[in-house]
């Protein structure tokens, strides 16, 4: 490919920062600033922030959304009838086979917006606008609308300081407007990396002021997109692309909970119910290694067979060791099962287990 | 950065020479590139190495290295601690993140290795 990378609005801030740059999903973005680890073990204890404003942003108005949206995702968009609220969901070809995964917020009356990945921008918005009904207004936004990611136990304080007296933060998984030092945006109760914490949806004019505004904390820590996947890889977050695509139904991926089973209508659906029926023949799985770090690709091994191939597989910052995804037969998905993973010369044990690899975060309960 | 008391080969791992023995490690260059080291997979006390042979690999978050190495010997001495420790390589590539010694073979390849200047100049030429 020769096409020329884009660059998000913050690009210049990521230099000024001495980020190093990859290309991703036709972008050029910060993998890291001071080191994987660093940002990874930053956003677990205090606060990271990200740049995501290669992200998709499409919006959704009129009478027959919610019909139209209902009948393309997987997902039950009745779960957030209520205003404000947000619900993550698969859509599906007519095979089942997974188009992307998405975050639908309800932000306004009969309006509707979706987040979507970055490398999948036009495939997205082709899928959905073919099969939108007239009376539909539908717009991409992704050219104007920044995105920072903002995660961590004190993200809200961060968040809570530069809204001013007064902000009620939104409820988890729901979005609302706010202002950051006067800057309008939508401050949405989701994120990436199993930390509490926002992501804030603004005008792409604003994204560098917001970005500066963030930083201005000392306990705030730029982050790229090396940290971004260790810390979703930990909670077993899946990655389009990488532990799902086209060619998998979302309950062989592990999906089935956003693909409620008194849904019926949406597209996909009857391919669906039948993995459901017959049972999944091949399962995504959580190992965990005992050495060396398992990479994409990397062959999963049952009694010398290869029985599978890593889909998603980094070393844990927080546990200390390899973790990985992988799709193998279903009569090998119980966790516990013993499984081996060929990491090059060496082959290493690897046992099933139920995501997410780090149980403890500021999302999840309190420990007694 | 570039130490001028020690030589450079283009596999980015450097040697100081005391007497017959050979101590090697990986530069600041190649650790700084790598990022944060999580592994460091070194082979044992008395296997043979051969000049331009891999000798072992060095692991990121990100990404894995070959080792290769700048000699050929016989491993003397391991740098065990780096098994417990392996970020050490990051915060002292050129001191307690040494990775082998080894009795050289043959004295005559560290002739063919770089200078500091010269690795410099390199290193300015991949970039």
């Amino acid at each position: 490919m020769t096409e020329e990378l884009l660059r998000t609005p913050l690009y210049q801030e990521h230099l000024a920062l001495d980020a190093r740059i990859v290309p991703f999903a036709g972008w050029e973005m910060p993998v890291q600033y001071a080191g994987i680890i660093e940002e990874h073990k930053a956003v677990r204890s205090a606060v990271g922030i990200f740049d995501v404003c290669h992200m998709a942003e499409f919006r959704f108005f009129g009478f027959d959304a919610f019909d139209a949206l209902q009948s393309i995702v997987t997902n039950d968009l009745h779960k957030i009838d209520e205003l404000g609220s947000a619900l993550y969901t698969v859509m599906c070809d007519e095979d089942g086979g997974i188009i992307d995964d998405l975050i639908v917020y309800h932000t306004g009356d009969l309006e509707y917006l979706i987040i979507a990945n970055a490398a999948n921008r036009q495939t997205d918005w082709d899928w959905i606008t073919s099969h939108l009904p007239e009376g539909v207004e539908a717009v991409d936004e992704s050219d104007r609308t920044g995105l920072i990611a903002v995660q961590g136990p004190r993200a809200l304080e961060v968040i809570a300081s530069l809204a001013g007296e007064g902000f009620v933060p939104p409820a988890r998984f729901h979005i609302a407007e706010a202002r950051l030092e006067n800057i309008p945006v939508l401050l949405a109760r989701t994120g990436y990396t199993g930390e509490d914490g926002v992501e804030i949806v603004c005008h792409v004019d604003h994204a560098v002021a917001v970005w500066r505004l963030l930083l201005s904390f000392a306990e705030v820590t730029p982050c790229g997109l090396g940290a971004r996947d260790t810390l979703r890889l930990e909670m077993g977050y899946p990655l389009y692309g990488s532990d799902m695509d086209r060619g998998v139904d979302p309950v062989s991926a592990g999906l089935g909970w956003v693909v409620p089973k008194a849904k019926t209508g949406y597209i996909g659906a009857d391919a669906v119910a039948r993995v459901r029926d017959a049972g999944p023949a091949r399962k995504l799985v959580g190992l965990q290694v005992s050495e060396g770090v398992p990479r994409h690709e990397y062959p999963v091994l049952h009694e010398g067979t290869e029985v599978g191939k890593v889909a998603g597989g980094t070393y844990s910052p927080t546990l200390g060791h390899g973790i990985a995804t992988a799709y193998v037969p279903a009569e090998l998905s119980a966790p516990g099962t013993e499984l081996r993973i060929a990491i090059r010369r060496k082959e290493v044990a690897a046992t099933v287990v139920r995501p997410p690899f780090v149980k403890q975060t500021s999302l999840s309960a309190p420990s007694s | 950065m570039y130490p001028k008391d020690l030589k450079y080969d283009k596999e980015h791992e450097w040697v100081k020479v005391d007497g017959d023995v050979a101590i090697i490690g990986i530069s600041d260059f190649a650790q700084d590139q790598l990022g944060e080291v999580v592994y460091v997979d070194l082979p044992s006390v008395g296997d043979e190495v051969a000049a331009g042979e891999s000798f072992g690999e060095i692991e990121s978050v990100k990404s894995v290295s070959e080792l290769f190495s700048p000699l050929t010997g016989e491993i003397v001495e391991v740098n065990d601690a780096l098994g417990d420790a392996p970020e050490t390589v990051n915060e002292d590539a050129y001191g307690d993140g040494w990775m082998l010694k080894i009795k050289m073979a043959d004295a005559a390849e560290v002739d063919e290795l770089m200078s500091a200047e010269e690795y410099e100049a390199f290193i300015a030429e991949e970039a």
